[in-house]
């Protein structure tokens, strides 16, 4: 059986959307799927060597809310200064509560598996990024380089 | 619930920790030996099916006893 792969494009840097791509390409390759992560503009975040990733309620009507503030709080306060970092604290404890895996053990599990991570090198550039701050274990790359691997996947995601 | 060569407690652990765990202890066991999987994420009854379709490997129990589920799964 020829071994199928996944190549996966992670655009966003918020703790929320930095599961899907690390939860399906870690599990990809438990299924025996090549793997492949490009990460660029904010989905740079999600490899950098110290993850302070946050959630924010502003402008997401679907994310619940402790309390069911979701329901009846006004939209505007969720701008307020701190609640930002409150929030990232539930959530980040309701994970752990949940016995969902912390991104940095998800990611090392990618890495252990073999999926390769793929910096943009011009989102780098772009952002006066410094290539010490990501881990060690990626490339830095460009379009060229996802389509290589992308032009013969047998899924392709867009996160 | 019939022999096995190696135990995995996976309670606690939500998606996708249990499959993570399970393909790492299946590595470490000898073709034709049996992994026992105990599991308290709902979701991991469709997902060890699934797992095993996709890699091969046999699931030869598969049922949920005091609150916990519990997989056999046979290393091709």
């Amino acid at each position: 059986m020829e071994e199928k792969k996944l190549a996966i494009i992670a655009t966003k840097g918020s703790l929320d959307w930095a599961y899907p791509p690390f939860i399906l390409a870690s599990t990809a390759s438990a299924l025996g799927y090549e793997t492949e992560i490009f990460f660029t503009f904010y989905g740079l975040q999600l490899l950098k060597k110290n993850l302070s990733l946050e959630v924010t309620p502003l402008g997401n009507p679907g994310m619940p809310m402790p309390m069911g503030m979701d329901k009846w709080f006004p939209v505007a306060l969720t701008a307020l200064p701190g609640m930002q970092s409150m929030m990232t604290y539930m959530m980040k404890k309701k994970m752990a509560d949940k016995g969902v895996a912390g991104l940095d053990e998800l990611r090392e599990l990618c890495q252990e598996a073999e999926v390769r991570l793929i910096a943009c090198q011009m989102t780098v550039d772009l952002f006066d990024m410094n290539p010490s701050d990501f881990i060690d274990g990626i490339e830095f790359a460009g379009a060229a380089r996802f389509f290589e691997f992308a032009g013969e996947s047998d899924i392709c995601l867009y996160i | 619930m019939a022999d096995f060569d190696q135990e995995l407690d996976a309670s606690g652990l939500n998606c996708p920790l249990p499959i993570l765990r399970a393909k790492k202890s299946l590595a470490g066991l000898e073709a034709g030996q049996v992994l026992h999987i105990i599991a308290t994420d709902p979701g991991s009854v469709k997902d060890f099916e699934a797992f095993a379709k996709q890699t091969g490997n046999e699931l030869m129990e598969s049922k949920e006893e005091g609150g916990k589920f519990h997989f056999l799964i046979k290393k091709a």
